[in-house]
């Protein structure tokens, strides 16, 4: 069965400025419509908020994983509070004649190992009671 | 972005997924899916699991509607439920019609020349 979603979208704007909109917190807030708590860096862990009105607003925890500049941006994220696994978003930028190819996937939705998800909060201290209980949660929910 | 929210009645996805995502149980569910009852000892065959080992994952198949049990004279029979597999897939289909419109809005905020 398919558990990830993988979209391709050409873009008439050069790689660097595509770059920007998504490694760029406050440019990514702006067309993904969230305020994110801080800038993107490896292993930070951030929290988004949805600025949408057409939604509730939500909130989410986020990680960065990878950014190499102007070819890969990936995060984990999962919803405060739920009980859900984390998926890991895969932004994949390619330079073609017309501008921009961007590759955009997001996979885990059969749920990350209990380590994978014990390492990806790992570093996070100051949330990390939340997240264990979160955690907790989320073990017992599918036992 | 929020993933979105299940049915209140329904099962919800993420319990599916996870059940899914264990070897053991994708196994069952392969040897399930075509739509033949099955007893746990069928269902056991070859795998290196001892018959409460079975049970126990066939009860986790379960729990999440992708199979139920019918007792068939002495024995215990599994059907898989293929309505189940539904739910996962209109939970895909609203991340992916989230996506399709995020993607569009960074088009048209990246192709904008006053960005």
């Amino acid at each position: 069965m398919q558990d990830y979603i993988e979209k391709t979208i050409n873009l008439a704007a050069p790689l660097s400025k595509v770059w920007h909109a998504l490694a760029d917190h406050v440019s990514f807030g702006a067309w993904f419509r969230a305020d994110i708590s801080g800038p993107f860096v490896i292993d930070a862990v951030l929290q988004g908020a949805t600025t949408s009105p057409d939604y509730d607003c939500m909130t989410w925890e986020m990680v960065v994983k990878r950014l190499e500049p102007q070819r890969v941006f990936a995060f984990e994220w999962r919803d405060v509070g739920s009980t859900e696994p984390a998926t890991r978003v895969t932004f994949q930028l390619e330079e073609i004649s017309t501008g921009t190819r961007l590759t955009i996937t997001e996979s885990g939705f059969s749920a990350l190992s209990e380590s994978r998800r014990l390492e990806m909060f790992r570093e996070n201290t100051k949330g990390w009671e939340e997240q264990a209980r979160n955690i907790t949660t989320y073990v017992e929910a599918r036992i | 972005m929020s993933k979105p929210e299940s049915d209140a009645n329904s099962i919800d996805p993420v319990t599916i997924f996870a059940a899914l995502g264990d070897e053991t149980r994708a196994t069952l569910v392969r040897r399930l899916s075509d739509g033949r009852p099955q007893s746990i000892s069928q269902l056991g065959e070859g795998l290196d699991l001892t018959r409460q080992g079975v049970t126990k994952h066939l009860r986790v198949l379960q729990r999440a509607g992708l199979v139920v049990s019918n007792r068939h004279g002495r024995e215990m029979q599994f059907v898989f439920v293929p309505s189940s597999i539904h739910e996962v897939q209109d939970y895909l289909k609203e991340v992916s019609a989230k996506w399709d419109a995020a993607l569009s809005r960074l088009k048209s905020f990246v192709e904008d020349p006053r960005h």
